[in-house]
């Protein structure tokens, strides 16, 4: 049997690029949703958090209509800068940035609501602008939890499924993730394939698992010792 | 000279106080929850009040109405309760955390006058109780502030800690000609530190008692 690593490749620049965005956002989110009170903020939240509890065909129908060639997105990408969404890996990186914004966005709630309010207004009675507090004390603090949502991404962007297939579909050599290669590799019948990628997902998954449990631990611990 | 008139809805009771101060020590004394750190807080600015002004030295902070002066360009020294060092940073970092660059000719006497300068490459978890306090109270001078404001920054040591820190208070508003302005709960501390003590019961002053005080007055 002859298996292209092409599935693994996709997969990895999918997830990475995905994290990339998913990081930036979920963290500069959490971090205003933290300290702002406004009308609606519940909603808002709820709304970021929807892509956990929706079945991913309700996402990446959504993500059709948005982003489809009559979809508001889908006309804007395509006249001003010329990209296409559908069967495209942007495509997969859009499904897969959706999907995974809610893990980041959750870890980095949990990160910033763990940073003592009093060690930030510490920094402003001293002069620092609100940037400065951010990138000198919130950040750091809140840094674990932040790596810890990071890579929960990253692993969730790694094994996006239902919202790809139906924003990305599925082309060999272009959109097929591992995910889609398993779910067609079955299809087809070839059953030795569909284990060679499910061996290989549960692995990065549960490294992933058992990174982030040690990770966790170890900072508990040393929360514990400073104490 | 430092005034302040505020008034601010609190959850239980209404805060209003006025009073005013010159360079001295005043202590704002009262059982917990008197409102004693809120009004610590309208004067850094990180709450603001309702109603009212606070002034310092001509330059407005608050006055209702207008857009209240932003902590950061406030200069006001803050020692928080249980002093809100950063945890990631050494001893060193903390105090030039607030520094204005090129300018720390004032940090040699201050750090030797205190008695820290050996503490210098520590976190802050390797600090005693009275460490701390002493690295805080120079982390807060170390802005060259107008005004000190502390709240309770001795109520976590021990009783002989507590009186070496009491004493290094004094002298540093000696050497620093600031008003202070110290919350606490105790009334002990109160009397011994105080030039003037201004008593607060469920959101107003009661009394200003210790003949020294020339500047402060209270109202109901």
């Amino acid at each position: 049997m002859e298996t292209s690593l092409t599935p693994l490749m996709l997969s990895l620049k999918v997830a990475a690029l995905s994290t990339s965005f998913v990081f930036v956002l979920g963290m500069l989110g959490a971090r205003w949703m933290t300290q702002k009170e406004f009308w609606g903020k519940n909603v808002l939240e709820s709304f970021f958090l929807l892509p956990l509890v929706l079945p991913p065909t309700v996402v990446g129908f959504g993500l059709l209509l948005l982003f489809g060639k009559n979809g508001f997105l889908g006309q804007l990408l395509a006249q001003w800068f010329d990209i296409q969404v559908i069967f495209t890996l942007t495509g997969a990186v859009i499904a897969s940035i959706v999907v995974s914004f809610p893990l980041m966005y959750q870890s980095a709630v949990a990160a910033f609501s763990g940073v003592d309010r009093r060690l930030e207004n510490a920094a402003r009675t001293m002069g620092a602008s609100e940037w400065r507090v951010f990138w000198t004390v919130a950040f750091p603090l809140a840094w674990p939890g932040l790596l810890a949502g990071l890579v929960l991404s990253f692993a969730r962007g790694l094994g996006e499924f239902g919202a790809t297939l139906m924003l990305a579909g599925y082309i060999p050599g272009k959109t097929d993730t591992i995910p889609v290669a398993i779910y067609f590799a079955v299809e087809a019948g070839q059953m030795e394939k569909a284990l060679f990628w499910v061996v290989i997902i549960v692995s990065l998954g549960m490294g992933t698992t058992l990174w982030l449990n040690w990770w966790t631990r170890r900072n508990v611990r040393s929360y514990a010792n400073q104490k | 000279m430092l005034s302040v008139t505020i008034q601010k809805r609190l959850p239980d009771f209404l805060l209003d106080v006025s009073f005013s101060t010159g360079q001295e020590i005043v202590v704002l004394f009262g059982p917990s929850g008197s409102g004693k750190t809120t009004i610590l807080n309208c004067i850094a600015g990180l709450v603001h009040p309702d109603e009212g002004e606070i002034v310092l030295n001509g330059r407005t902070f608050y006055r209702q109405g207008q857009k209240p002066l932003p902590v950061q360009k406030r200069n006001v020294g803050y020692l928080f309760q249980e002093y809100a060092l950063f945890p990631h940073m050494t001893v060193g970092q903390n105090i030039r955390y607030g520094l204005k660059t090129g300018n720390a000719l004032h940090l040699e006497p201050l750090l030797s006058t205190v008695g820290i300068v050996h503490l210098l490459e520590k976190y802050p978890h390797q600090l005693s109780g009275g460490q701390k306090q002493r690295v805080a109270l120079v982390r807060a001078l170390a802005t060259e502030p107008d005004l000190l404001l502390l709240d309770e920054p001795l109520s976590a040591l021990d009783a002989d800690t507590r009186r070496q820190c009491q004493d290094e208070l004094l002298r540093l508003h000696d050497m620093w000609r600031i008003p202070f302005l110290l919350v606490t709960h105790d009334r002990e501390e109160a009397e011994r530190l105080g030039d003037t003590i201004l008593l607060l019961e469920n959101g107003n002053l009661v009394d200003g008692d210790k003949p020294k005080s020339h500047t402060t007055t209270s109202s109901s």
